[in-house]
């Protein structure tokens, strides 16, 4: 096997008195879409925090491609290929589709004092970028705001990819979306995959989850709580690993049937 | 297991059946500035009825009301960029006055060169635009706050500075100073007179009894409109810079999280806002030859009034710097038009109240439009 994109080593991370994460190891390989699964306040988004430079573990090793990352801002997680897409997307919806795609990284020639955008280039790349994905658009022009939820969190992926992602970091990138949405992007995750990409799934949805993840981490409480391959574990285990077994046990027979 | 797999690559891209293509007006229609275009139109069918025989359209007629609309435009059009930016500047009107006393006083009572008054008053109202737009960063206060305290803070420094030093708010004589000097023309001089010679000669506009025409030439406030809304609007539509502008009002969060320098962008739009403010202040000066500590009262609401009505959102992210053009346009159509139409110019208020309302009404469908928020 080759060496893993990433490797985090008994991670350990303290905020004062709380400890929010009690030694967590991860790894992720290349063209693997690895499931980081747990509930709220199982620690998931300290280690993505950790993962993509925003803060620095208290205790343990994190190592890109064999090296220490070392990474002191997002900056320099993103300058290292470690992407991650926030919920919150980093887009514009009043902006034209093409102008968010560039955004930060405008494609430029100078013209006297002035960066000019080059308008036509963007487009192009904008409307090939879309139509790969399988969304045509009437106009790179368009605003955002008139793209679908699961549009705008293909539009980010995008985005990532075509600026030299080699680690996609996706959190619940399904959680606000509907069913045709969420099976598009997920369709997206796994042709991402194809290209030899690692992705980190983040998401409490096992079965968005076991939809296309090819090893699964399930956090609980700050530790792992449990790790497996693809079809090593069943939705039903995942699940009660995730809210730590007894109570969705209890929910089901209060409710008569599954959760 | 494998079956819940997803499989394969994307589908053929394929239009949506729901989405119709969209024709060339449609495309017009969700530009931010289509709207007061119209407006312009058809105010000024209006007029041409309303003020008919009023001379209203002749030659020194309509030389009236683009004077009006070009010493707005020339401070709307920044005021249009610092909105999309999400910031506003309350201080222009104040600035205006304080920036030609600034310039007048030097010449005038220090016998400063001209031409070293109008550098100095710029580097201070560029300078003191600089710092409000540093200070909005800084405080994280709303600029709404911080441009208001500037708004006092500086008219009341050119009335108390003008009093101190000269003992008098109106600082007269700057045009005997002016004579000669090499930098006041390209604020307060006209150009193209030959023009309009020929044309009084030819009887194509009016003409004095001694011969001379009615509009002796283009004044260079004008020139200095038609400047300042084509580089704004180039910056704004094909530079980086623009495409900073709109995400820094857009959504400032996402922006930055992308390496868009917000911070910087702002500042220096605040910087802008006040130069163009004091090249208002600055012609105005050269132009009448005096200096006045009132000048550019309610200007600051006025260049908002006429970026809103030109497209801009009041929330940032949105607007035009040609819309701005519009705005003031349409204002100064509308503030002359009823003069020339003998109508009591109270009525200038309410028709500028309404239009404002009509206009953030507009906008806010437009928007709607735009984002396909219901």
């Amino acid at each position: 096997m080759d060496m893993p994109l990433i490797e985090a080593r008994d991670i350990h991370m303290h905020f004062g008195h709380v400890i929010a994460l009690a030694g967590i190891s991860f790894t992720l390989e290349e063209g693997q879409v690895h499931c980081l699964l747990g509930d709220n306040g199982a620690g998931k988004s300290t280690l993505i925090k950790i993962l993509s430079g925003v803060f620095r573990p208290s205790k343990g090793e994190y190592l890109v491609a064999g090296r220490d990352a070392g990474f002191g801002s997002p900056r320099d997680a993103l300058d290292a290929g470690i992407a991650t897409v926030f919920q919150d997307l980093g887009l514009v919806p009043l902006m034209s589709i093409t102008r968010n795609f560039f955004m930060g990284r405008e494609p430029v020639r100078w013209l006297g004092p002035f960066h000019v955008m080059k308008f036509a280039y963007a487009d192009r790349v904008a409307r090939e970028e879309m139509r790969r994905i399988g969304i045509d658009l009437r106009d790179p022009e368009q605003a955002v705001g008139t793209l679908s939820g699961g549009e705008r969190q293909c539009l980010a992926i995008a985005r990532a990819v075509f600026f030299g992602a080699r680690v996609l970091i996706l959190d619940e990138p399904t959680s606000a979306l509907g069913v045709a949405q969420t099976s598009m992007v997920l369709r997206y995750i796994h042709q991402v995959r194809g290209k030899g990409l690692g992705v980190i799934f983040i998401t409490h949805n096992v079965r968005h989850a076991m939809a296309v993840g090819d090893a699964f981490t399930v956090l609980n409480r700050g530790r792992v709580a449990g790790r497996f391959r693809r079809g090593e574990a069943s939705i039903e285990d995942l699940q009660g690993l995730m809210a730590g077994g007894k109570e969705l046990a209890e929910l089901a027979e209060e409710l008569g049937g599954t959760v | 297991m494998d079956e819940s797999r997803i499989t394969g690559a994307a589908p053929p891209p394929r239009l949506d059946e729901r989405l119709g293509r969209i024709n060339w007006a449609q495309r017009l229609m969700m530009r931010p500035d289509s709207g007061a275009g119209v407006g312009v139109v058809l105010l000024l069918v209006f007029f041409a009825f309303a003020a008919a025989g009023s001379g209203m359209f002749a030659a020194d007629g309509i030389m009236n009301w683009l004077h009006v609309s070009a010493e707005l435009g020339v401070v709307s059009v920044p005021a249009a960029l610092l909105m999309i930016a999400g910031e506003f500047d309350l201080s222009i009107g104040s600035m205006i006055g304080f920036s030609g006393m600034m310039a007048a006083i030097p010449a005038v009572y220090w016998g400063w060169p001209v031409w070293v008054a109008i550098l100095f008053a710029f580097a201070l109202s560029v300078a003191l635009g600089w710092l409000d737009g540093y200070l909005v960063i800084r405080t994280r206060l709303p600029s709404f706050i911080v441009s208001l305290a500037f708004l006092f803070i500086l008219r009341g420094l050119s009335l108390a500075l003008s009093v101190m030093l000269t003992n008098q708010t109106i600082i007269s004589g700057v045009n005997r100073a002016a004579k000669g000097d090499w930098l006041a023309p390209v604020f307060g001089g006209q150009i193209a007179q030959p023009v309009f010679v020929f044309l009084a000669h030819a009887h194509l506009i009016g003409t004095y009894r001694d011969g001379s025409p009615l509009v002796s030439g283009i004044p260079m406030v004008m020139i200095w409109w038609v400047i300042i809304a084509a580089v704004a609007h180039f910056v704004l539509s094909s530079t980086r810079f623009g495409n900073y502008i709109f995400a820094a009002g857009g959504d400032a969060n996402a922006a930055r999280s992308l390496g868009v320098p917000v911070a910087r962008v702002k500042v220096i739009l605040f910087a802008a806002t006040a130069f163009c403010s004091a090249l208002l202040g600055i012609a105005q000066v050269m132009e009448f030859g005096s200096a006045a500590a009132d000048r550019g009262l309610d200007m600051e609401f006025e260049a908002i009034i006429a970026a809103v009505i030109g497209g801009s959102l009041l929330t940032g992210g949105y607007g035009s710097a040609i819309g701005a053009c519009f705005g003031a346009l349409i204002f100064g159509i509308a503030q002359q038009g009823i003069y020339f139409a003998n109508w009591n110019n109270n009525w200038f208020r309410v028709f500028l109240g309404a239009l404002l309302l009509i206009a953030v009404l507009f906008n806010t469908l437009i928007r709607r439009r735009v984002t396909g928020e219901r």
